[in-house]
Formats: C-alpha cells, structure tokens, sequence
C-alpha cells in the first residue's frame, strides 16, 4: 500500500502498487464488480439456507425439513401405494396367482427387483446361472419347476445349513466305493446315454447296480431325490471326463440358502413367480378346485392391479 | 568435522534402532518397512561422509541460491509424474478388464488404486511444491534457502516417506484412510519432515531481503502450515504394538468419517489448490512479464479462500449418518467458496492482460491458461457438486471421478508441467529448454486426453446416477449394479483411451526435460521465449539495505 511510487502500467492504463518481488508487481486494479456480486449472491444464498434448513447444531431449520423425515414420508407413501397389491399377491394361493394376470405381472415386477439384489450374486443378472448354479431361464429342474415346487425352494434352500425344511439329497462320492476303472467305466457309460461316446456294457452294469435308485433306470433323474437327468444334455457341473469324473468321485453338494426369516413372505412369493416366468416355468401339477376365499382375494388383487 | 561425526554417528544409530526394530517385527511388512528405513539410514550415512567437505562449505556463499534441492525435485516431479500416471491408467485397465488384477493380492485394484492417487498427488504434486517452493521463495524473498542441510533432509525425506508408502499400499499396510493410507510409523516420519519443510521455508521467509512477502508466499505458508494440522489430526491413532504395522483411529464412526473429510476435502484445498495457487502467482507474471493483476483481489480472496475451505469438508458425507446441520454447513461453505475459488483463475487469466497474443506464440503460456480454464472448471462444478440435490444423483458415482481429474489433470497436471519447463533451462544453466515445439505436441496430447477422461466419466457418472435411481411402474428398482457397471463399461475404455493419451503427453515431458539436463538443444523453428537474465537471479546482498521499498 505504498502509494509515493505510484506508476502506471501503459499496457493496461492502471497503477501499480509500488512492491515488486524478483521483477513482478502488482496492478492496482479494484475488486471486479461482477466477482463482488456474485460472491455477495452467495453469502445471502448461505445466510437464508442456514435460516430454511437444520445447519447449526440441534436446530432445526424454518422449513422443519430433515433427511429423515424425508426418507420416512417417501418410505410412507410407497409403503401405502404397495401396500394392497402386495397383500393381494400374499392371500393368493401361489397355483392360483397365474389365473390373475395383472396379479401376477405385478407379482413378477416384485420379484424381478428382489432377484437382483439377492440372486444374481449366483445366478447372474439374466438368471442364466453358470458352473454350480443353475440357469433358470431353461426347463430343466432338479427338484420341480411349477410355481409352488420353487417356492418351497425358495423358502428352505437346498442343502442350506440352519434349516429343518430345506430340500435334502446327497450323492455318495464313488471315490470310497469304486475303484478308478470302474469309475472310468462309468463316465464312458453316463456319456453314452447323453450321446456323447460309444457305450459301455460295464458302465451300464455299474450304473444299474450303483446310480439308478436316484437317476432312475434310463438316467432320466429323480426329482424327490433332486438328482439331475443325465440324458437332457444341461450339466451343471460340466460333462468332459475330467468333469464327469470329479462329480463320480467326490460327489457335489450344491448348497442355496433358504430365504424364509430373511426376505417376507410376499416377497419369496414373488421370487417364485419371476423365476416361473422366465421361460420353463412348468404348470400346477393338479388343477386344484379354487376356493371361494381366494377367488375374493384374486378380485381384490384384479381391482388393484386395474 | 565434529558434526560431520555426529551426523553419521546419528544415522547410524538409527540403522541400528530400525534394524533392532525389524527383528522384533509382528508382521511382515513392518519388518520390510524398517529394513527400507534401515537401509536409508544408511545410505545417508554414507553420503554424510563422503560428502563432508562440501556439506562444509554449504550456505556459505550468500550470493546465489541454493539449487541443488530444487533441481532434484525437477527430476523428482518428473519420475513420480511418469510412475503416478503409468499406476492410473493400469487401474483404469483393470476396471475395464478384471483379468489384470492379476490374480495375486499385491496386485489388485485395491492395493494399486492408493498407489496411483498417492504418487500423483504426493510423489508428483508434492515434489513439485516442494521445489517450486524453494525455487520461488528464495527469488521472491531474494535470499538464499536457510538451513541448507535442513533442506536437503526434507527433500530426501520425502522420497523416504513416498517410498515406505508406495511399498506398504503394496504389502496391504493401510489405515483405510483416503489419501491418508500410510499407517502410524509412516505419519511420524513425514511429522518430522514436514515440520523440517516449514523451518526451512519459513527461516528463508523470515531472512528475506524484500520488505514484503509476496502473495505466493502466503498461499505456500497455508499450504504448509495447514497440511501440517490435517496431517497430524486425521492420522492420530493407537499402535496395535511399537513393532507391527496396524494402528487404530482415536476417532470412531461418524467422527472419524468427519475428521477424514475434513482432512480429505482440505488435501484438495491446501494441498492442490492454496500450494498450486502458490506456483501460478510466480511463475504465470514471470512467464507472461506482466504485473500481477489485482493486488486487492489477491489479499481478498487468499483470506476468504483459507477461511471458508476449511467448513467444506463435511460435503463429502451428504446423505450419510452425518447429522443434517453439519450437511448443510458444508454444502453452503462450498458454494461460498466458489468466488474466492474464481479470485486466483482470474487473477491468473487477467494478468496476462496486455499479452494476450502469447497465447498463441508462447506454448509456455497456452499450458498456464488451459490449466488456469480448467482450475476454473473444476471450482465452479465442486461447489456445484455439493449442493444437496446434484450430490444425490452424483454421489458414488464416476462423475467424482471425472471432477477430480478436471481438477487434477487439467490444473495440478497442466500448471506443474509449464512451471518445470519454465524452471529446467534456468536451474541448469542452459541457453534454452531442448525444444519448445515438443511443449506443444505434449499440449495437445493431455489436452486430448483430459477431454477423453471427462467427457467418458461425466456421461458414465450421469449413467450410474440415473440408472441407480430408475423405478419401474410398480415402485420398483429397475436396474441391478452390475446391469450399471455392464453399461459403462465403454465410458470405461475411452477413460483408459484418454489416460494413455495424458501418458503419451507426460512421457513427452519427461523426454523434454531429459534432454534439457543433458544440455542438447533441438534444431527448430524459434518460438517466443521469456528472457532470462542470470544477472538478476540472485540474492540481495546484505550491504544494499534491502528492508526498504524496491523500485
């Protein structure tokens, strides 16, 4: 601020301050108006936020918003809009959600959203599965493909520790009762009957004597014991020798959780109706006459969905 | 001689110590850690004695500057830049392509990812303030750096420092903290090198010849001072053992969040933008030779700058466990802080008032004025990024990620870059850089680069945030995350496109500098080159009674 200097800068017409530091000064020039009103803009922008919003400690602010209050009215609302669509699809007997069919696509919406938070960590974004877990896009089913067989599933898993209910089966592991050849035998016979390879008189003999109280005589599978058709050509743990040989020997143990505690009800309820619909989705095993109740609660849904 | 002994003696001691230390060791990577420093201690041993004689002589003579730690951090910035850029655009490839995580831990994106934004940010950035910072202080203050040896242990500290955290991202030693990873042994080292950075810094202020302190050294003071303050705050914490690696923050849950955010967001401010303002506030009016524009705007938005960028932090945390007031405090803190932010672009950009046609004759100039666009840029989008209803769609997602590299590439990068190249010819005596035609190649190689990076992770941010937020008739969440990541998954090969390319531009940098300190000159059409007169660059000697006002 040393003004006894004072010199012009000729390029720009404006006066230097007068410092200089290794050949660099400084013009005088002033605040531009533009940055002064802006930044002016922003301080009574601030000021009234503080005012309107919560932003000093433990206040609240003029408009009495909060996050919370905002998650909680946006929970509130959809909550109530769900709310009788889902109970329609909850008091539905599952075999009878088809014959509604706005109840069921919203069914199917409900479960498509769930499928990709808590399914697809296995069973992939299209339901296509990949080596373990099986794709569900196709009509292939170990332990049934009608809407409620997959809602059982659903709601005790397979094999999944910490429940009574789960679907249960477990291949012995041939390592321990076979020996090495005639596990070989039993690939090659396996292939055969997959198309695969020549026949194996042996294989076949062991097959009979080892495999078909689960697979069945043709090794068309057992869905009771969930054991797969050897036949179809969908392997889910591979269907080379080496793969063959491995499942022969040590066996597999496929485990699914089962969901019941963890999702609600209506929400498994409508898992199983998007896996049924995606593609081999199989019809109710008996056309069970429908009752008076659930044909109430089926208009209810009918209503709702229109 | 007396001290030359008890110098080495020291760091022999400390060999010692370190390799006691390692023996002691709970786990495997303090052990390689002290078995670093040890090795260090005794590297430095070493140079102590074979050094001795001239270690002698250092800051006698008061008639030039002391250059030698500056040209390392010329050399420095440059190795780090090329190494720091080479991390970013491998992690860039792993986000498109997994396959190159490797398969091993020491490879993995989260191992890596901290080794890209602390050698870009530190090992980069840092050098180049540490440098430039003793190269402006002692011209602007016309006095030789105090504490010569004082100097030289902050610059080979700070590899020391750079070196043991690269290698412990690597090695998994982490407090999984951002941009504040090194664990506690780590932070009381770079304590005792940062504090050094300050005497040194401010006894030269302090012994300047000048009557007053120039702007640049006000914002290298709150840059140093301010880290210093972050720093020790956000890494205070309770070593598992005096002889393992893990610590444990003295803050928990949101605090912790808190106080991370506020280190986190005051990195940015402090380190990236009070320190970077530093380097253009000397070198843009040395480069253009033109008055610095406004000496009241420089005083203004230097104090709203400090004042109001340290309540910011908290944006960081919107729509989290953080309570709303302290939300609000920091969105409104950000969108005051956007003029004070605009004070220094303009005062770079309007400085070149009266030499506007450089811009087109002078690469020098053009890499200031991108870098000072893009400085510009990224301080409007920030502020506008805190605002609580953008931040909803833009939280979590790449569009961060493009606002950092903005900021980043186009104002630390760019500004760093034309401050070496203005430097190099000068510290190394030599007639001119190796070729000002290449400055221009490299331009336009990052400049094409940084339009790739931004370009892809706004539009891949935009994506994320509105697919996040899709809701299907019935109420529904309509798109999975990894539907989300599968549709950007191109944004994320135009972001590795304009990394190379930014790469392609460093390398370009790197070979030009390269050159200039070998002493070749390239045959080449001339372009406008900013005088120098070797004359002038030299300290004020005692006997003019420099503590008056200069002509």
């Amino acid at each position: 601020m040393t003004d006894h200097n004072k010199r012009i800068d000729e390029a720009t017409g404006t006066g230097l301050v007068g410092h200089e530091w290794d050949g660099i000064e400084e013009l005088d020039t002033p605040l531009p108006r533009w940055w002064v009103y802006i930044f002016a803009a922003t301080l009574v922008f601030a000021a009234g936020y503080v005012v309107a919003y919560p932003a000093l400690p433990d206040t609240d602010g003029l408009t009495g918003w909060s996050s919370r209050g905002q998650l909680d009215q946006t929970l509130k609302a959809e909550t109530s809009a769900r709310a009788p669509r889902l109970d329609a699809i909850a008091s539905t007997p599952i075999e009878a959600l088809a014959a509604n069919p706005q109840l069921m696509r919203s069914a199917i919406e409900g479960g498509r959203a769930a499928f990709k938070v808590n399914c697809v960590q296995c069973h992939g974004a299209g339901a296509a599965g990949s080596k373990g877990y099986p794709n569900l896009n196709d009509d292939d089913w170990l332990w049934g493909g009608d809407i409620a067989a997959i809602e059982y599933t659903l709601q005790h898993g397979i094999r999944s520790p910490g429940s009574g209910e789960a679907r249960f089966s477990q291949m012995p592991a041939f390592a321990d009762i076979l020996s090495k050849a005639q596990i070989a035998q039993l690939v090659s016979h396996v292939q055969a009957i997959s198309g695969q390879g020549k026949p194996s008189a042996a294989g076949a003999a062991l097959f009979t004597e080892n495999c078909v109280s689960c697979h069945g005589d043709a090794g068309k599978g057992m869905r009771e014991q969930g054991a797969p058709n050897l036949t179809d050509g969908i392997w889910l743990y591979g269907c080379d020798r080496a793969a063959l040989t491995q499942t022969i020997s040590k066996a597999r143990y496929g485990v699914m959780p089962h969901w019941e505690g963890r999702l609600p009800r209506v929400t498994i309820r409508m898992l199983a109706a998007y896996v049924h619909s995606l593609g081999g989705g199989e019809a109710n095993p008996v056309a069970e006459p429908v009752t008076a109740a659930a044909e109430a609660a089926t208009e209810v849904g009918a209503d709702v969905g229109a | 001689m007396p001290a030359t002994l008890a110098k080495s003696g020291g760091l022999f001691l400390a060999m010692v110590v370190a390799l006691f230390a390692m023996t002691q060791a709970k786990d495997a990577a303090f052990a390689v850690h002290m078995a670093i420093m040890a090795l260090a201690a005794l590297i430095a041993a070493m140079a102590v004695m074979a050094t001795a004689n001239v270690t002698a002589t250092l800051g006698r003579d008061e008639s030039v500057y002391d250059d030698a730690p500056v040209r390392w951090g010329v050399i420095a910035t440059t190795f780090w830049g090329v190494v720091g850029l080479l991390a970013g655009l491998f992690i860039a490839l792993q986000l498109a392509w997994p396959v190159l995580n490797l398969g091993t831990e020491y490879t993995t994106f989260g191992r890596l990812r901290p080794l890209h934004t602390s050698a870009v940010i530190f090992a980069f950035g840092g050098n180049a303030l540490l440098c430039t910072s003793f190269y402006v202080v002692q011209r602007t203050c016309r006095a030789r750096l105090a504490f010569p040896s004082l100097a030289r242990f902050v610059f080979w500290g700070y590899q020391l420092f750079i070196v043991l955290a690269a290698t412990g991202y690597v090695l998994g030693v982490t407090e999984a903290k951002e941009y504040a990873e090194p664990e506690w042994y780590v932070d009381i080292w770079l304590t005792i090198v940062w504090v050094s950075y300050l005497i040194v810094f401010g006894g030269t202020v302090i012994k300047r010849r000048e009557p007053h302190i120039y702007v640049a050294n006000w914002f290298y003071l709150a840059f140093i001072i301010t880290v210093a303050m972050l720093h020790l705050v956000n890494n205070l914490s309770m070593p598992v053992s005096l002889f393992g690696s893990k610590s444990y923050s003295a803050f928990a849950g949101v605090q912790d969040a808190l106080t991370q955010w506020w280190y986190g967001h005051n990195a940015v401010g402090f380190f990236l933008t009070a320190g970077f303002l530093a380097m253009m506030y000397y070198f843009v009016p040395k480069q253009a030779e033109r008055p610095v524009y406004s000496y009241r705007l420089s005083i203004i938005h230097f104090w709203s700058l400090i004042f109001l960028y340290i309540w910011a932090g908290p944006h960081h945390l919107h729509y989290t466990a953080l309570p709303d007031w302290a939300q609000s405090l920091g969105m409104v803190f950000s969108i005051m802080l956007w003029m004070p932010s605009w004070g220094g672009m303009i005062n770079g950009l309007m400085t070149l008032n009266g030499a506007w046609d450089k811009i087109r004759t002078d690469p020098i100039i053009r890499m200031m004025v991108l870098a000072l666009a893009f400085y510009g840029m990224s301080t409007f989008e920030g502020p506008m990024m805190s605002i609580k209803s953008v931040n909803s769609l833009s939280h979590y997602t790449d569009w961060t990620i493009g606002h950092v590299h903005s900021g980043a590439l186009g104002w630390n990068g760019m500004i760093t870059f034309a401050c070496m190249y203005y430097m190099a010819p000068r510290l190394w005596k030599r007639e001119r850089l190796y070729s000002l035609r290449l400055i221009n190649a490299h331009f336009w190689l990052v400049t094409a680069g940084i339009v790739f990076y931004t370009a892809s992770m706004w539009v891949a941010g935009l994506t994320q945030g509105l697919m996040w937020r899709e809701y299907g008739a019935d109420g529904y969440l309509v798109n999975s995350f990894a539907e989300t990541i599968a549709a950007i998954h191109p944004m994320f090969l135009l972001r590795a496109f304009g990394g190379s390319l930014y790469l392609a531009g460093a390398l370009v940098f790197a070979w030009n500098i390269a050159m200039t300190i070998a002493g070749r000159i390239r045959k080449e059409a001339p372009m406008t080159e900013t005088p120098y007169n070797p004359a002038a660059d030299r300290p004020l000697p005692a006997s003019t009674g420099a503590l008056q006002p200069a002509e």
